[in-house]
Order: C-alpha cells, then structure tokens, then sequence
C-alpha cells in the first residue's frame, strides 16, 4: 500500500517523523507480547539506565500526533504484511485491541473467520464510492427521486448520502461511537471503514472521528495511559503490568507536570502500593468521621460490644441489643452497685475492671487508626495549602528581590524548596497510609525511622519558609541546605520502601 | 422533515397490507402511534388477549430508535370489556409497560427496522417466552424509575427468551 493515498489518517505521515518514532516504537510493540514477568526491569533497561532509582520507572510521554503516528505506524505495518488495504487493517487491530502478533496468527490460521468476526467481510474487489444507483429508493428515508446520491459498503447495503451521513453524525457526535459504527443495515456487523467514513462526513466530524479512536487506541492498549490532569492531552507510556502492582508503584510524570501512578491514575502515592491505597481511601471515606465520633462520643457494651451512645439520663445502661444492664461510669456490672443508685464511686471491682480491659482492647483498634489517619489528614491538609504557599513563594520571592540585592536566579530557591514541601508531604501522607497495614517486623523501625527524619526535615524547612521577608535573604544557604536534605531523606525513604516492596519483604497484617 | 416523509411511507405501506396480529390503532400525528398486537400461536401465558403499544418518534426517526412501551387500558363499567390492554407478561417487560429489547437501544438499532418490523420482534419475544415472570426487580424499578426507557442502560445479559 502506498502511504501517499492513504487519507484515511491523513496527518504526519512524513518519512521523518517514521523514521523518528521507530526505534522506540518497535520496543513497545515487542513488549507488548513478551509475557514475562520482568518487561518493566529486563537487564539491558538496567544497564542504559543506570540513574533510576529503584522507585522509578521507564516512562515515555506522547502527544496526541504521535499517538496517531504510532498507530499509523502499526496499520501501515500490518497492511503490508497481510495486503489488506489500511482502512480494514486498522479495524483488525481494532478488534485484536492492537495485539499485532495475535491477529496476523489468527488471520494467517483463518482468513475468512478473521475478517467476518472483526466485522470486515471477506469481499475486497470492489471500491465503494458514491454514486446515483437507477430506480433506488433508501430504506431509511424513502426517497427515491432520480439524482439520488448513493452509497455502500462492501456489504452491499445501500442507502442514501444523506441518510448516511446523519447516521454517522448521530454514532459520532451523540453517542461518541467511533470504532465500532456498523452499517446501518439491520443485522449486518461491518464497521464503517474510515476511507468510506471521509467520504462520507465533514470535516469537524472527521476531526471528532479521529479524536475518538485515538482515545480507544490509548484505552486499549496496556502500556498506555491518558494523563488524569484536566484539559491534558497527553498519554504516557509506561511498561507495568497491572499484575506487578503488588511490587511497584509506578509513579510518572506527564509532561505537563502532573506526577500520577500509572496503575490507577491516582495523584502519586508513593510508597503505598494501588491496592492498600484503594483500601485505605475506601475506610477513610467510610469510617474516619465516624470513628472520631465514636471514639469521643460512645462506649461499647461490656457484654455485646454493641457501640452505645449515652445521650443523657443516669448510669444504668441497659443494652439494647442484649439486655445487659451495667454502670456508665465503671463498666461493671450494675447489680454490683448496690445501693449506690444512679451515682457510680466505686474503683477496682473486679467485673469492672474486667470490662474496661476488654473495652480498651476494642478502642485500641480504633485508636490505632486514627493515630494513622489524623497524620494522613494532616500532611493531607498541608498538601492542600501547597497552591497558596506557591503563590505566595512567587510574592515573596518578588518582593525578597527588591529588599535585597539578590537577582531573580538567586532568590529561585524559594521556589524549588516549596516544590520539595509538596512533593515531600504528599510523600509523608501516604507513609502513614502505608504504615497502617504494616505488620511489624525487622524493617518497620527502619521504616519508621525514615518516616521520622524525613518529618522532621519537613517540619523544619516549613518553618523556615514561612519566616518574613527580611529574614529570609539571610536563610538562604540554610534553607538550600535543608531543601537538600529533605530531598535526600525522600528519596532514601522511596528507594527503602520501593525496594522491599520488589523483594516481597514487607509484612501487612491485611490480605490483598 | 426526515422522519414525517418515512412516517407517511410507513403508514401507507401498512394501510395496504399488514402482518397478521398486527392493526394500527392511532396514527393521525407523526410524533405518537398506537398500536395494537396479538400473539398468534397458543401459547397460554398470551391466549386471548390483545396488547396495545405505544411508539413515540423523535425528530431523528428513524436514525434514532423511537420509543416503545405497552399500555395499560383497563375499561370503565360502562366501557366493553374487549377493550381491556393489559401488559403482557414477559421477564423482559416491566409491569410498568417499559420492554428491555436490544433493538430498542441506540447500539442495537438499525435505522432500516420499522414500525411493523419493531411489532413483528415483539411479537415473537412474545412467541417465544414460556416464563410466567416479571424482570428482576420489578416493583422497584416500576416505583423508582423516572427516567425515559431510551435513557435506560439494560444489560442484556440474557438472550434466551
């Protein structure tokens, strides 16, 4: 197939911009197939990457162009093997969700199967085009006057321009249908080809058109993503599988700053793994606000452990739920009390004292919690801040320039250590998260030692930050200095986790 | 304009010949028809009764589905008893008249498929049911729903009856 009369995709298909994507483009398609475990961190990876840290991970971002320029690639590529025209390759790969080797096996074992199930049927000679058919009338508008323009696929159903053209603006603009539009014949499964389709539309439908299958090219395959961050059109390329999640946090960065994991498009979370994540976002949403509640706020039946609120009234409690009556105050038993009705100034009898033992054991989990969760929130909280502490860095950083005689290069240091408070807090807040369905066991004071310096470090250059304007020319080598510590400290405590995590070394006291 | 001038083929080609069990009922506007149905074989669950349907056409018609449902007509004291229109039962019709029909959808759609030709699958989904049920659900769905049928997700996930 000659590339020149391919307007099927019609933008940068130049010989440069093949030449270009080339080498990298054959290493992700070779990925794609290769089933071993390791296609994120094969050998010769290692070897050309030498400054990876260990939490790291090879990413590659792409533009829309060379989103389209890499699917070109693939459908060109596959057209020639196979001899197909580009249109019907690009609705192969389509249905084999872009799997190259899969599909040319499939079609090389069964033509005809191949091409009926992908929605193509197996008639190549003729080329549709437009065209005025005599005595035709359109099943779908009835019109049947002399001039009347036609069209049909290679199924052969014909209907009117016009009426194909409103039904394809129908599947493309309303139900945001691009890949899979079939004929409008009533049960005919061919895909509407993108030859027929440019025929056929306008321009800014075709412009729609293409926007809607790059889409399902990113969704489809394993090794891309879309950049979450809003009004971003970027993807990126990263090579973990889902299935390695449980030994990597892939976090990367799209070009158009936005960190993000690659597992499950979540703002970066590392060193927490996507599953303890979702875990741990799922009981903040349903419990945290609960549980601060019912910590302050309830006691639990000595007998059931049924959660009772004491909303008023004196101190013979008898449960709801197992009819256990017992003192508010104490814990004990009520028919203990005596005489002692309704005021509770007993100590260390031994049916409430027993009670409160089993109380604090239940109130430990929760407490156990919220001590992790009130950090979390905390650093959390602090993230939030982050935008304002930025504008007011760029204000400071302003006004620090005309106090003092520093030059606008100088006082950048402002800047980058409030990009290090956020990068390092949002760090911090998900090793609480992290820390909560740790096991204890050899690296969890290592663990929690980095957790502690790394805090201490923050704390600190967050102080410094936030001095006046006038101190501040004078800091300026100490908070270098601690910026650069803090950084040192982040990356030791990512590269700890991380690497453990590859090994299997951390203990969870939580199935996942 | 796109859907009046095949609304008016439609009608004239059913005032000519219609498929036995199949008589319209209502068809002066283009926007609302009625229709009426029977199911032809003697399959107990439908023996004797007469279902009325309901299509109402979009502007779009027939690029996009029209909107069908059963009606329910239950006749006063001093009203025939034959003019009685109960909704069938069928584990893919509510008790509220809405039908869960793949080609009703937007994705099962074919903008050749008719008036009659929408009548005829009905009827054979009739045909063809031997389960005396409602769908899952019903009596919540029928009370809760307040939502067009077009604007209804249905999994089809059952293409048995």
């Amino acid at each position: 197939m000659e590339s020149d009369d391919d307007d099927f995709m019609s933008v940068a298909s130049s010989a440069d911009d093949f030449m270009g994507t080339q080498g990298s483009d054959d290493e992700s398609l070779g990925d794609d197939f290769g089933d071993d475990f390791d296609g994120g961190f094969s050998k010769d990876r290692d070897i050309v990457a030498t400054a990876r840290k260990p939490y790291e991970v090879d990413q590659k971002v792409l533009s829309p162009e060379d989103i389209e320029r890499e699917q070109n690639l693939q459908v060109n590529e596959v057209s020639s093997i196979l001899g197909l025209p580009p249109e019907s390759s690009a609705i192969l790969l389509r249905f084999g969700r872009w799997n190259r080797e899969k599909l040319i096996e499939s079609y090389m074992d069964h033509p005809e199967q191949t091409l009926d199930d992908a929605g193509l049927g197996t008639n190549f000679e003729s080329t549709p085009k437009a065209q005025v058919v005599s005595g035709f009338m359109c099943d779908i508008c009835c019109e049947d006057s002399d001039d009347l323009e036609t069209y049909a696929m290679r199924c052969g159903h014909r209907f009117c321009v016009d009426c194909y053209r409103h039904y394809l603006a129908q599947k493309i603009r309303e139900e945001g249908e691009a890949a899979r539009i079939q004929c409008p014949g009533n049960e005919c499964h061919m895909i509407v080809d993108s030859k027929s389709l440019s025929l056929l539309v306008t321009s800014d439908l075709r412009e729609r058109y293409r926007t809607l299958l790059t889409r399902t090219y990113v969704d489809d395959k394993e090794n891309l993503k879309w950049c979450p961050a809003p009004n971003c059109e970027y993807a990126v390329d990263c090579h973990v599988k889902q299935r390695e999640l449980n030994h990597i946090v892939p976090t990367v960065q799209c070009d158009c700053k936005h960190h993000f994991c690659f597992g499950c498009s979540l703002n970066d979370h590392q060193p927490a793994p996507c599953t303890l994540v979702k875990m741990w976002l799922q009981k903040c949403e349903d419990d945290s606000e609960t549980a601060n509640w019912i910590s302050a706020n309830t006691k639990e039946c000595p007998k059931c452990s049924s959660t009772i609120e004491k909303n008023g009234g004196c101190n013979h409690m008898t449960c709801r739920k197992c009819k256990h009556e017992f003192c508010w105050m104490c814990m004990g038993l009520w028919s203990e009390h005596g005489t002692s009705w309704y005021n509770c100034n007993r100590f260390e009898e031994k049916s409430g004292s027993d009670a409160r033992t089993e109380q604090a054991r239940s109130r430990a989990s929760l407490e156990r919690y919220l001590h992790y969760y009130n950090r979390y929130a905390n650093h959390e909280q602090s993230a939030k801040l982050d935008k304002d502490l930025y504008l007011k860095t760029e204000k400071k950083m302003t006004s620090l320039q005309s106090s003092s005689n520093l030059s606008w290069i100088e006082v950048q240091f402002l800047d980058t250590a409030s990009q290090t408070l956020q990068e390092c807090r949002q760090t911090l807040k998900w090793t609480y998260a992290f820390a909560y369905y740790l096991a204890r066991n050899n690296l969890t004071e290592i663990f929690e030692d980095n957790q502690k310096d790394l805090e201490m470090a923050v704390e600190s250059l967050s102080e410094m930050f936030e001095k006046p304007v006038n101190e501040l020319a004078n800091l300026k080598v100490d908070i270098l200095d601690k910026t650069a510590y803090c950084n040192k400290r982040r990356v030791i405590l990512l590269s700890y986790t991380a690497d453990n995590l590859k090994k299997g070394e951390w203990l969870f006291n939580v199935k996942w | 304009m796109f859907a009046s001038k095949r609304l008016g083929k439609e009608l004239m080609k059913m005032q000519e010949h219609l498929p036995p069990g199949i008589s319209i009922v209502k068809s002066e506007n283009l926007e609302e028809w009625q229709m009426d149905i029977k199911v032809l074989d003697d399959n107990p669950l439908y023996q004797n009764e007469i279902y009325r349907l309901k299509f109402t056409f979009g502007s779009k018609y027939p690029i996009e589905p029209p909107e069908v449902q059963f009606i329910e007509i239950k006749p006063t004291s001093t009203e025939p008893p034959e003019t009685k229109r109960p909704i069938p039962i069928h584990p893919h019709i509510y008790s509220n008249g809405i039908i869960c029909l793949d080609l009703l959808s937007s994705a099962g759609w074919s903008p050749v498929q008719t008036v009659e030709s929408i009548c005829m699958s009905i009827q054979s989904m009739l045909t063809a049911n031997t389960r005396d049920e409602r769908p899952p659900g019903d009596s919540d769905f029928v009370s809760y729903n307040r939502r067009r049928p077009r604007d209804i997700n249905f999994m089809y996930d059952d293409d048995n009856v």
